[in-house]
């Protein structure tokens, strides 16, 4: 007679985090993964199951109101700030909201959700260690993180709404790997820009130890809010080095409104307000989950970096299966 | 009317140079018997063969063994990131670098003298100082004898004002050479980490003081004791004198310093001919007092009116040792 397996949740499972996650899942002898996405899951391991369904949606309800869910992963965030502001916020907001209402709603005991380190921001008055206590600044002189910051919060208040549910917020560091995200992009420019006289402390962490963290705060008993921290923070121009690339040296009186600009007009990916991260640091203070988590990162800066560097797997969103990777426009910044 | 002799004309120039002088000598405060003009002549004569006598030497440099032995034994007792940096963003090594500059403030411009510098215990410590001088020369001269006259060498760790923190360049260099963001946290995690932590608990207050509230010391922060009583840290009250005469401060362009966004701004009497570079130290002689290190006991959070006796204590430790290199000077450059 076998144990009922437990039914496993992972939303966003077309992102490279959430595709990571699911193959990590599903080789576990007593799990069953299910996945929501709009996004294809290219090389998706057959026992996956895949709902390719918004999870605003109604239909996304039958999977909970039907199967017994154990646990919630909820990676579904969209960071991009490229995407249209209104239906970010509404994805993202909205989103959280659904899936912590299903969790209430159809007893999941466990909701892990996948927030950022960006929350805090990056500002000259930061401490060394932000802890998890500390404002959540990010969207001062960045609106479009706003949305995030509301998902954060709004994954907060359960905490205090649904004791009964044990919901778990993780805040990772700059997640480097295979992935598009802000500052994997970065590093792949040919030469990353460097604002003149700045070289801020700079926080790393690969992408399969954001998994190993999301792992380990599926553990049961497990609760609250936790910064993810890789290896030793290091200055940004240190970073760059370890790419073996040459930073590009750009003023930073003048940049902000050229970058903004080339932003408008689509010939830059980065918008202005993210200059800030090469200009103040923002480094996480990741103490609480080493000891309450347990985790310890196990890749260091060069490995992370590699992995970032590393182009030809994974390409964002590929619409259907085995389809080649294709080389994305490459950013134009100064 | 008769046309006015040449002889007039230079009666009446050396009227009004010898007013102005006066003028001058009652704004600066006429101690001395001596015409001040004729005193700082003869100082700065003296002053200059000093100097000329240092570099024609090169005693003032530190011998690069020394150097060597100097930054080898902060490396030892500094852990360190795969990258030889703190997570502060403090590089030791970077300090080789800073050394020469360090020598030429310490012992040729400054000639700063040194009184019972080996008060300064080993182990976590709290160097309390006065602050002057327009320009934070006296933190940097404070940590230039630390580092190359104190045995066994130690960088303090100096708590920076934010703005300073932000200024491109300055706060890279800053940053590198061991100091932090003026926080309690900051400051709180160094002493934990018993390091040397160099505090001006009067902040900008006291550094853009005008000239003629020198040696007053302005309102002490009670920051820094409520945390020496939190890590049960011993503070060592230091005197600077002579950085009040450095860069003559007439008054504080509050509307300016508001728009530039800068804490003061000050204005010297050569401004209006080279400019900021008025702002720069004259090479006044400095004379930095150590005094016998202070232990205090009690709640961290008791009320304002249990600290303030304490902080008081402090201050006045500072005033006694300030009062006693007033007395003992002979004059501003020697």
């Amino acid at each position: 007679m076998a144990r009922r397996k437990s039914l496993v949740v992972v939303t966003g499972v077309g992102g490279r985090l959430g595709q990571l996650l699911a193959r990590r899942l599903h080789r576990q002898e007593d799990m069953e993964v299910a996945g929501i996405d709009r996004r294809a899951f290219p090389r998706k391991p057959a026992d996956v199951e895949h709902f390719r369904i918004d999870i605003r949606r109604k239909a996304a309800e039958d999977l909970f109101r039907t199967r017994q869910v154990d646990v919630i992963f909820h990676l579904g965030l969209m960071h991009d700030p490229r995407q249209g502001s209104g239906e970010h916020h509404t994805w993202n907001i909205r989103g959280t909201q659904q899936i912590l209402e299903f969790a209430h709603r159809y007893g999941v005991p466990k909701v892990v959700i996948l927030s950022t380190g960006d929350v805090y921001g990056p500002a000259g008055d930061n401490p060394a260690f932000i802890t998890e206590d500390a404002p959540l600044l990010g969207a001062q002189r960045f609106a479009a993180l706003r949305d995030l910051i509301a998902v954060d919060m709004t994954a907060q208040s359960w905490f205090w709404k649904h004791p009964e549910i044990e919901t778990v917020v993780l805040r990772p560091a700059h997640i480097l790997g295979a992935t598009h995200n802000a500052v994997s992009n970065y590093l792949r420019l040919p030469r990353p820009p460097v604002l003149m006289g700045f070289d801020p402390m700079m926080q790393v962490i690969h992408e399969e130890d954001v998994v190993a963290a999301l792992l380990a705060a599926a553990t049961p008993g497990i609760r609250g809010v936790f910064n993810v921290v890789g290896p030793d923070a290091l200055p940004l121009r240190t970073l760059i080095e370890v790419t073996g690339k040459q930073p590009l040296e750009l003023p930073h009186v003048v940049l902000p409104a050229v970058v903004n600009r080339l932003f408008q007009m689509r010939f830059s990916e980065f918008p202005a307000a993210e200059l800030d991260y090469l200009r103040y640091a923002a480094t996480l203070d990741g103490a609480r989950a080493r000891e309450i988590l347990r985790f310890k990162h196990h890749y260091g800066v060069r490995e992370a970096v590699a992995a970032a560097l590393r182009r030809d797997i994974f390409d964002g969103a590929v619409e259907g299966p085995r389809k080649k990777a294709r080389p994305r426009a490459s950013v134009r910044v100064g | 009317m008769p046309r006015r002799t040449l002889q007039d004309r230079y009666a009446r120039f050396q009227k009004i140079g010898l007013q102005a002088a006066t003028q001058l000598q009652a704004f600066v405060g006429a101690e001395q018997e001596r015409p001040l003009w004729k005193q700082l002549s003869e100082e700065a004569g003296e002053a200059a063969q000093d100097m000329a006598a240092l570099l024609l030497s090169g005693t003032w440099r530190t011998p690069d063994d020394e150097v060597d032995r100097r930054i080898e034994q902060l490396l030892q007792g500094q852990h360190l990131g795969e990258f030889g940096v703190d997570p502060f963003g403090y590089a030791p090594e970077s300090l080789r670098v800073m050394v020469p500059v360090m020598d030429f403030m310490l012992r040729l411009w400054f000639r700063a003298e040194c009184f019972d510098l080996q008060r300064v215990p080993a182990g976590r410590v709290l160097l309390i100082a006065n602050h002057s001088g327009q320009l934070p020369f006296d933190g940097a001269v404070i940590a230039s004898a630390m580092l190359l006259e104190h045995e066994p060498p130690r960088m303090p760790r100096t708590m920076v004002e934010k703005f300073a923190t932000a200024l491109p360049a300055f706060g890279n260099l800053v940053y590198r050479s061991g100091s932090v963001t003026g926080l309690p946290d900051n400051c709180r995690r160094l002493l934990e980490n018993d390091e040397c932590v160099l505090v001006f608990p009067e902040g900008a207050r006291g550094i853009s003081k005008p000239f003629r509230e020198r040696y007053r010391m302005t309102a002490f922060g009670h920051g820094f004791m409520r945390l020496a009583l939190e890590t049960n840290t011993p503070i060592v009250p230091i005197a600077v004198v002579g950085a009040e005469e450095q860069t003559i401060n007439m008054f504080d362009f509050k509307s300016l310093a508001r728009i530039l966004h800068t804490p003061s701004l000050a204005i010297t009497p050569l401004m209006p001919l080279i400019g900021p570079l008025a702002m720069l130290p004259s090479p006044v002689k400095y004379r930095i007092y150590f005094g016998e290190p202070l232990k205090f006991e009690g709640d961290p959070n008791d009320d304002e009116a249990i600290i303030a006796p304490k902080v008081a204590e402090v201050k006045n430790a500072i005033q006694a040792m300030m009062d006693r290199g007033l007395r003992e000077r002979r004059g501003y450059f020697v």
